[in-house]
């Protein structure tokens, strides 16, 4: 086994048993952090394959960004030391049958399709290429779909801003906010007494 | 590099795919529901490189598919994260059993 066998077999195993523990760890938060891992790990398969620009944006996006966003948003609707409830065994036990058998369904189709490659020079990923096929009108460029996809990302950012948006139903006539329940309760207790 | 064969990158994003399916149908928090669906793009991203870089390497198609797919996934997780605190406020919960209604 060549040094290179070696690292990939590393990279994969990390990012499975990563993933593994992002979907079945019972606390939240610790679960964004193995997320973040695995991430960081197809970060690195990249790396591996000598993309280094796909690397690097993975790295942005995904771990600058979307981890980030969800870490805070786990801050802000849940109590992170919290254990979530365990969910019910027969669904457990189903989903993993599911999943199993539709992993080795598709993995005995993958095994036994003969792939054969088309092109035989190497891959040529400059950024420069890059750039110039993403954005260039002839036959073989992206301009449109990178039109598109400013136009959507513009979209979702309206629309972030749109929902979040305090509606003013949630807010009493005085203006305050309308407390959690539990905080009521709390609330009522301390009148009582 | 290439030492590898390329059904062995495709055992790991199929089995990436399938462990973020795992997740999707066992948990009941939309948070986390929505990381399990991080981790299915992320596989299929894993497996436009590799075919990319295996079967096709004198064309950029598959880098192109990746990184369309890694703008639509953050759009994706924006709004999502914006409609879960919006129905944090409204019940005070994110399980998906306590979103029987789309009332606003």
């Amino acid at each position: 086994m060549t040094a290179s066998q070696v690292i990939f077999y590393i990279i994969s195993a990390f990012i499975l048993s990563t993933g593994l523990l992002a979907v079945t760890s019972r606390k939240i938060f610790r679960s964004a952090i193995w997320l973040l891992f695995s991430l960081i790990g197809i970060a690195g398969l990249f790396f591996w394959m000598q993309l280094d620009f796909i690397a690097a944006v993975q790295i942005i996006v995904y771990v600058g960004g979307i981890v980030v966003l969800i870490i805070f948003s786990i801050f802000l609707t849940q109590q992170a030391g919290n254990e979530m409830a365990k969910p019910v065994r027969s669904k457990v036990f189903f989903a993993a049958l599911v999943v199993s058998l539709g992993f080795i369904l598709t993995y005995t189709f993958i095994y036994k399709y003969n792939f054969l490659p088309i092109g035989h020079q190497p891959l040529n990923v400059n950024v420069s290429n890059i750039g110039i096929q993403l954005l260039s009108t002839t036959e073989h460029g992206y301009i449109l779909p990178f039109e598109v996809a400013s136009i959507l990302l513009l979209a979702a950012m309206i629309a972030c801003i749109v929902i979040a948006m305090k509606n003013p139903s949630a807010t009493d006539k005085a203006g305050r906010e309308k407390k959690p329940p539990h905080i009521k309760e709390e609330t009522a207790e301390i009148i009582n007494v | 590099m290439n030492d590898i064969p390329l059904t062995h990158i495709l055992f790991v994003s199929t089995a990436l795919f399938f462990i973020g399916m795992y997740g999707l149908f066992t948990r009941r928090n939309m948070i986390t529901m929505l990381m399990s669906i991080e981790l299915m793009l992320n596989s299929v991203n894993i497996n436009f490189v590799a075919f990319n870089k295996y079967l096709y390497p004198d064309q950029l198609n598959g880098i192109f598919f990746t990184i369309f797919i890694i703008t639509i996934a953050a759009a994706e997780a924006a709004v999502a994260i914006a409609i879960i605190i919006n129905f944090y406020r409204s019940h005070y919960s994110i399980d998906v059993e306590d979103s029987g209604e789309m009332k606003w």
